[in-house]
C-alpha cells in the first residue's frame, strides 16, 4: 500500500500528474486552478517529471497546444478554471471530436461577471454539451485517485475521448486533506504507457481535422454521441480494476443511505461530503433520507440513476449553477429529463446553492431537506438569496 | 540551392482539390512542399487552404496534416513540436528530425491568429511558420483584414461615396516578427519560385522559429484574371509594394534590388479592387512604397535610390516601360 500524507489537494493532484508520467503539459495560470501547475512546473524543473512544460500566452493556446502534443502522440494535461475554461471552449469540442484522450483537471470556479474567483459549477455546465467524458470529486483523495483512472479509460482505443475531472476551487483545491499516495510500481502496472491509435506521423501521414459537408456532418455528430454513451462500461471497468490496486471503489452514482430512502437528495461535487453530515443529522431524527452523488455527469449515467431513485417520493436537487431563463437548475434539468416516462414519478425540489463560493453549511442542508409546507410536483428556487 | 532540374517531380499538394483557377496560394503551397518534402507535420489554420484540400473524406495532403482552428495554427504547432520533442526525449520515437510547419492565410496571422503566433515565437519553437497573405478574409468572400493594402475595396470596405475602400495601410508582420528576435524571416512570392523555395528550406533547416510571409494573389479577391497571378505577383515586388527580403541575425538583406522601380500605378491598374482610385490616394499610396522601399535599403545597407525627394524631382528614377 501506499503511504497517506497530510497534503495540500492541489499538491496533491500534481503529484498523480507526475505519477502518471505525462509528457507534454501546458498551461496558463488562473485562481484557484495556480498551485496545481506550479507544482508540476517545480517537479519538471528538478527534474523529478520528465516531460515538456509548455508555458503559454493564454488558455486558448494552452488547449490548442495540448491538442497539438495529444495528436503528435504524448500524454497531455492541461488545468484551468473560469474565464480559462471560457477562453479554451472553442476548441474543447474540437479535442473531444478529433478524439484526443487529454485529461484536465477543471478546478471549478464561477463565471464572471461580476467577476469571482470562488467556487461553483457554472463553468464546467458551459461546456456541458462539448462531448467529452465530465466527472466530479468530492475529497482529495478522489481528486488523486481520478487522475489515473481518467487516463486509464481515455486512452482506450474503444473511447479515446478527453476526460475533465471537476474539482472545486478552494473548497477542494486548497484544502489540505490525508492522501493515500501509491507506490510508482502500481500506477505503471494500472496506468501502462500510452499507445496511441493514431499520431502525426511522416511515415504514416494522415490528415487529422478535415472538414464536412452536410452529407456527412450528422452521423460524424451521432458517431461521437454514441462513442461517448459507449465509453460507459470502460469508466467502471477503469474504476473497477481501481479498486483492487486501491481498495477504493467508485461508482457512476454514489448512494449514501438511499436505498428504501422516501427522501433523496443529489448533489455534485465537495457539497457531498457536507450533505453527508446533514443526511446523518435527520436520520438520526427518524426523517428516511439518502443522497445520491452524481459523479459521472458526461455520459449521464441514466441506468444507475433510475436504479438510485427507484421507489423514492421525494428528490432534492442541488445544482451548483443557475441556467438563467430555464426551469432550474442544469442538473435538475438533466434529472427531469432522466425521470420522464418513468412510473411513480417523484416530486422534486431543485435548489442551487452555493454561487461564487458562498459557504453551503449542515444547515442549509437540513433546511433544504425539510420536507415543504405545501407538497408540490415541481418547485425551484436560489437558497439564500436575499 | 535550387534549380528547375533538381527540384522533384513529386507532388505533396494532391491535384484535385478545390481552389480557384489562377490560385497564388496553390501555386505557393505546391511549390513550399516541394522544398519541405516528406518528413514534416503540418498544422493548417481554417481558411482558404483548409477548405479546399480537405472535404472529407477527400485530402489533398500527402504529409501528416491537421486542421483545428482558425486563430490557433501557431499554438497546435507548438504542440506538435513540444510533443515530438518530449515523445524523442523519451525514448518512444526515433530520433530522425521532423519539421513542424504551421501554415495560415493574413487573416489567421496579422490578426485573430496574431497572439498565438507572437507566443509561439517568444517561446521559441523549432518551427516554420508560413503565412500565405492573399490580402483580405478571401474564403468568406473578401473581407478587409488589418494586411489588406489602403485603397483596396473589399466587401466591408467598399469603394463607397464616402469611404473609398480600405483606410488604414497594410501592417507590417515582418516588423512584428523581427521584434520577437527569432533567427529567421523572409517574404516570398510564387511568381519567383526559385527564391521562394530556397527560402522555405533555410526557413526548414534553422533551428528555433522561422516565418515565411508569401504574396498569394487572388483572382476573385483582387478582380483579376486568372491568368495574371504571376504576372501580378512580379510586379508587387517590381514596383517595390511586397519587395523580397531576408531578415537573419538582425540583419536585412534584399533578394531582389532594383535601381529602378516600376510606378505603383502599374501594378493597382491591373486590379479590380483598385478601381477608381483617384489620383491624390494613388499619390499618397506612391510616396509611402517609396519610403518603405528606401528604408528597407537604408536597412540592408545599401544606397537609397535617387533623388530622395522623389515626387518634386520628377519621376526619372523610376522606370517607366
Amino acid at each position: 500500500m501506499g503511504k497517506t500524507r497530510g497534503m495540500e489537494v492541489s499538491i496533491a493532484a500534481a503529484e498523480a500528474v507526475k505519477q502518471a508520467d505525462v509528457d507534454v503539459i501546458s498551461a496558463y495560470p488562473i485562481t484557484p486552478q495556480t498551485h496545481i501547475v506550479e507544482k508540476l512546473s517545480e517537479f519538471v524543473a528538478n527534474g523529478q517529471l520528465e516531460a515538456e512544460y509548455v508555458t503559454v500566452e493564454s488558455e486558448h493556446s494552452a488547449m490548442s497546444l495540448c491538442i497539438g502534443s495529444q495528436a503528435a502522440g504524448a500524454r497531455t494535461f492541461t488545468s484551468t478554471s473560469s474565464q480559462g475554461l471560457a477562453l479554451m471552449s472553442e476548441l474543447v469540442p474540437i479535442a473531444s471530436a478529433l478524439r484526443l484522450p487529454m485529461v484536465i483537471y477543471l478546478v471549478n470556479r464561477s463565471l464572471s461577471a461580476p467577476l469571482s474567483i470562488w467556487n461553483d459549477h457554472s463553468d464546467v455546465m458551459s461546456i456541458r454539451d462539448s462531448g467529452c467524458i465530465q466527472l466530479f470529486v468530492k475529497d482529495g483523495q478522489e481528486v488523486y485517485d481520478h487522475l489515473f483512472i481518467a487516463y486509464r479509460a481515455a486512452e482506450k482505443q474503444e473511447v479515446l475521448l478527453p476526460v475533465i475531472v471537476n474539482l472545486d476551487g478552494f473548497l477542494l483545491s486548497h484544502t489540505f486533506e490525508p492522501v493515500e499516495v501509491m507506490e510508482e510500481e502500481r500506477i505503471r502496472q494500472y496506468l501502462p504507457p500510452y499507445r496511441p491509435l493514431y499520431t502525426l506521423n511522416p511515415d504514416k501521414p494522415i490528415t487529422m481535422g478535415a472538414f464536412a459537408p452536410p452529407s456527412l456532418f450528422t452521423e460524424a455528430k451521432k458517431a461521437h454521441d454514441e462513442t461517448l454513451k459507449a465509453s460507459h462500461p470502460y469508466l467502471e471497468k477503469a474504476w473497477e480494476e481501481w479498486a483492487v490496486i486501491s481498495g477504493r471503489r467508485y461508482r457512476p452514482v454514489e448512494e449514501f443511505n438511499a436505498r428504501g430512502a422516501e427522501t433523496i437528495m443529489i448533489t455534485m461535487g465537495s457539497l457531498s461530503e457536507t450533505a453527508r453530515e446533514g443526511v446523518k443529522i435527520l436520520r438520526e431524527k427518524g426523517q428516511n433520507i439518502g443522497l445520491l452523488e452524481l459523479r459521472q455527469w458526461r455520459p449521464f449515467p441514466q441506468e444507475e440513476f433510475r436504479q438510485g431513485v427507484k421507489g423514492v417520493r421525494r428528490l432534492v436537487v442541488i445544482d451548483r449553477a443557475v441556467s438563467p431563463g430555464s426551469t432550474g437548475g442544469p442538473v435538475a434539468s438533466e434529472i427531469c429529463s432522466a425521470l420522464y416516462g418513468m412510473e411513480d414519478q417523484p416530486s422534486l425540489e431543485n435548489y442551487v446553492a452555493g454561487l461564487g463560493g458562498r459557504d453551503v453549511t449542515v444547515e442549509d442542508f437540513l433546511n433544504m431537506a425539510a420536507p415543504p409546507s405545501r407538497e408540490k410536483k415541481y418547485a425551484f428556487s436560489i437558497h439564500g438569496a436575499r | 540551392m535550387f534549380a528547375v532540374k533538381t527540384l522533384t517531380d513529386r507532388e505533396y499538394l494532391a491535384p484535385g482539390h478545390r481552389g480557384c483557377s489562377g490560385c497564388g496560394q496553390a501555386v505557393a503551397v505546391r511549390m513550399v512542399h516541394k522544398a519541405l518534402g516528406q518528413r514534416i507535420v503540418v498544422a493548417c489554420a481554417t481558411g482558404c487552404m483548409e477548405v479546399i484540400s480537405s472535404p472529407f473524406p477527400q485530402s489533398s495532403w500527402e504529409m501528416p496534416w491537421i486542421h483545428v482552428a482558425f486563430e490557433n495554427a501557431a499554438a497546435v504547432a507548438s504542440g506538435i513540436e513540444a510533443g515530438l520533442k518530449a515523445l524523442r526525449h523519451k525514448g518512444k520515437i526515433d530520433n530522425r528530425k521532423i519539421k513542424v510547419v504551421a501554415m495560415a492565410g493574413d487573416g489567421g496571422t496579422a490578426d485573430i491568429g496574431l497572439q498565438a503566433l507572437s507566443g509561439a515565437l517568444e517561446r521559441g519553437h523549432d518551427f516554420l511558420y508560413i503565412c500565405y497573405d492573399n490580402e483580405a478574409y478571401m474564403n468568406t468572400g473578401v473581407q478587409r483584414s488589418s494586411s489588406t493594402p489602403y485603397g483596396a475595396s473589399t466587401m466591408t470596405t467598399p469603394a463607397g461615396r464616402i469611404q473609398k475602400g480600405q483606410a488604414t495601410w497594410k501592417k507590417n508582420m515582418m516588423e512584428i516578427v523581427a521584434a520577437h528576435h527569432i533567427p529567421y524571416a523572409a517574404t516570398a512570392s510564387p511568381s519567383y519560385p526559385m527564391d521562394l523555395l530556397g527560402k522555405v528550406k533555410k526557413g526548414a533547416e534553422i533551428k528555433g522559429p522561422a516565418y515565411l510571409h508569401i504574396l498569394s494573389p487572388c483572382p476573385p479577391g483582387w478582380g483579376i484574371e486568372a491568368e495574371d497571378t504571376i504576372g501580378l505577383g512580379r510586379l508587387a515586388v517590381e514596383t517595390g509594394a511586397f519587395p523580397l527580403y531576408e531578415q537573419e541575425e538582425g540583419k536585412i538583406r534584399l533578394s531582389l534590388d532594383f535601381d529602378k522601380l516600376i510606378p505603383l500605378e502599374k501594378y493597382l491598374k491591373g486590379q479590380g479592387r483598385f478601381r477608381g482610385i483617384d489620383q491624390e490616394r494613388m499619390d499618397y499610396m506612391q510616396e509611402r512604397v517609396l519610403e518603405m522601399w528606401q528604408d528597407l535599403k537604408r536597412k540592408a545597407g545599401l544606397r537609397e535610390l535617387r533623388p530622395s525627394r522623389f515626387r518634386k524631382e520628377g519621376v526619372k528614377w523610376i522606370r517607366t516601360s
